[in-house]
């Protein structure tokens, strides 16, 4: 292995959204696994490219949902029938239907806020270091160009061979990202 | 490019489906008519069911025609043409109506002027609920829903002809309008048809309950449709899951809206407790009907709603097909639940008319739509969002179809 420890990989500069998608192809073709791919505006190809894996978010979500749910309507089925049992219109004390609303409203409240937490947890944000900011032209990935990093953690990385693969792919420049 | 043709010349085989559809159709309704003189009341009771069902089909994808004009978007281009051909077979729908007109006195109880002039609140709603301002009023809702269809249709031909980049603008500000036109008289048309069956009865969120009822039944059978185009040329390779990805959750959304829309109306009855409200539930929920209600809950909502929570479900033609299709029964039932229960308050009675005849109208509906469909293009080319929608989808199949050739 002629990888240096102090390598976290290499970026890859393109100057349209199309190239960088069929380069994204490409590298998952060439067996390439660790990679990312930055882009100013969200490209919807591109997850499928890069073969991002199935997030486990929409489970975290359908969790927090079922708990508020449960959770929502314990709550008031304890106040009302068990620690304040009060007789309202001759209505029966486990008045289901008027549990609805607040049910509802306490699905989607635990729902939405497993969907921010668990996207945070499972994205690791706020990062307050990431390595391909050492790339000076990194910054323009939130204007203008498109960027495709194979990280040094895949097993097929090797310093020499994954450039001059890079390369074939018509990037405007290819980099090596400093850890 | 074999887009340009009409779907006449693109799917050959529509010609024999329409042929079958309406021979099918029209058999069946001879034969219910056998029930039409055994049971009139039946046969009208079953029939109101059927054209609910499928004017809803035909006047939810106006609405949601016009809706797509005004927000745009890819969900919308792919399946504007079923929309379209769906509108063009209202006056086939205004036709239909005449049976319900002709037997609105065994319809509706505030017809019969007897019961009226024993009844207090019945003599003061005989100036809204009387026959000839009854007449009236659906000539006045059939007007507007056929001029909005006349002429957003005559628009759209005339765009696939002149490219005429200024008809989209006009489209939308009839639409704008059309929307309104339509949110207000269907309020009426179904106080008018289907609420007043129990005159002494009302409910303020009646209107927009059957009006998400028909977006929900007219996206149920596009998605069916869709499902169809998507596996055969020209569209099989440009109907992707994207597209039934943002359908599916179009239906989720209406689900949704159908159940909050349901539940207030019970939430707010039930919390009020008053004696003419009650009665609308208490001959359904304390009777055999009450098996209904359930089933509805479960099938109109509980079981749609889970599975169309799974995106691979959502994207999957095979299975959206079969959720679709299973709203498009569950919304049968809806009606059913709106409509027979006033008919038969002792409880659960099911008529073989309730089933041959939605299915013979569903036929002919059927039927005219292929014909609608065969005479245009498959896709609308000149619509301003069609490139954004769909231009690198083609560009794609067009590679692959070449690829194909060499």
């Amino acid at each position: 292995m002629k990888t240096s420890p102090a390598v976290f990989g290499l970026i890859a500069e393109f100057e349209d959204p199309t190239s960088l998608v069929s380069a994204a192809h490409q590298a998952h073709d060439a067996g390439y696994r660790r990679m990312d791919a930055y882009s100013p505006f969200p490209i919807e190809e591109l997850h499928e490219a890069i073969g991002a894996r199935h997030t486990r978010l929409p489970l975290i979500v359908l969790i927090g949902g079922v708990c508020g749910c449960i959770g929502g309507f314990a709550l008031q089925y304890w106040a009302s029938t068990i620690v304040y049992p009060i007789n309202v219109a001759g209505k029966p004390l486990n008045s289901w239907p008027a549990f609805i609303p607040v049910t509802f409203e306490c699905t989607i409240l635990v729902a939405a806020l497993s969907a921010v937490l668990g996207m945070l947890a499972l994205n690791g944000l706020p990062m307050p270091y990431h390595p391909v900011f050492n790339v000076p032209r990194f910054a323009l990935a939130s204007r203008n160009r498109f960027f495709l990093c194979i990280e040094a953690k895949d097993p097929q990385f090797d310093l020499e061979s994954t450039r001059r693969f890079l390369e074939t792919l018509n990037p405007r420049e290819v980099t090596t990202v400093a850890d | 490019m074999v887009l340009t043709n009409t779907a006449d010349v693109a799917i050959p085989e529509l010609a024999g489906y329409q042929r079958r559809l309406l021979i099918g159709g029209a058999v069946g309704m001879i034969a219910s008519l056998a029930g039409l003189f055994m049971e009139p009341t039946q046969f009208l009771q079953s029939y109101l069911m059927a054209y609910m069902l499928w004017l809803g089909v035909t006047l939810g994808c106006l609405a949601l025609g016009m809706v797509h004009q005004l927000s745009g978007g890819g969900w919308g281009v792919v399946i504007r043409r079923p929309i379209g051909a769906a509108t063009r077979v209202l006056p086939v729908m205004t036709g239909l109506f005449l049976p319900i007109a002709f037997g609105m006195f065994r319809l509706y109880s505030w017809t019969n002027l007897d019961l009226v002039a024993h009844d207090e609140a019945l003599r003061h709603k005989h100036l809204y609920l009387n026959a000839p301002f009854f007449l009236a009023r659906a000539a006045f809702y059939f007007l507007v829903w056929n001029t909005l269809t006349y002429f957003l249709n005559a628009w759209s031909l005339e765009q696939d002809t002149t490219a005429e980049p200024g008809l989209a603008r006009r489209m939308q500000k009839l639409s704008a309008a059309g929307l309104l036109g339509y949110g207000l008289t269907i309020t009426f048309a179904s106080f008018d048809w289907l609420m007043s069956l129990e005159p002494h009865w009302f409910s303020t969120i009646y209107g927009v309950l059957i009006m998400g009822g028909q977006a929900l039944s007219a996206l149920a059978v596009l998605i069916v449709v869709l499902v169809w185009l998507s596996r055969r040329a020209p569209l099989d390779k440009i109907v992707v899951a994207a597209h039934f990805h943002d359908l599916g959750n179009l239906m989720l959304a209406f689900i949704m809206l159908w159940a909050y829309f349901s539940f207030s109306q019970y939430l707010i009855i039930w919390s009020g407790n008053l004696p003419t409200e009650i009665a609308w539930y208490l001959h359904r929920l304390q009777t055999g009907w009450r098996a209904v209600g359930v089933t509805l809950i479960l099938f109109h909502f509980v079981v749609p709603f889970l599975l169309l929570l799974s995106r691979a479900m959502k994207r999957e033609p095979r299975t959206i097909v079969v959720v679709a299709g299973g709203i498009l029964v569950a919304r049968l039932v809806d009606l059913f639940w709106l409509i027979a229960p006033e008919f038969h308050h002792a409880g659960i009675s099911v008529s073989w008319l309730d089933v041959v005849l939605p299915v013979s109208l569903g036929a002919i509906w059927l039927g005219c739509f292929i014909g609608q469909l065969r005479g245009r293009a498959i896709l609308p080319l000149h619509d301003p969002g069609f490139d954004e929608a769909l231009g690198r989808i083609l560009e794609k199949a067009k590679a692959e179809r070449s690829a194909a050739a060499h």
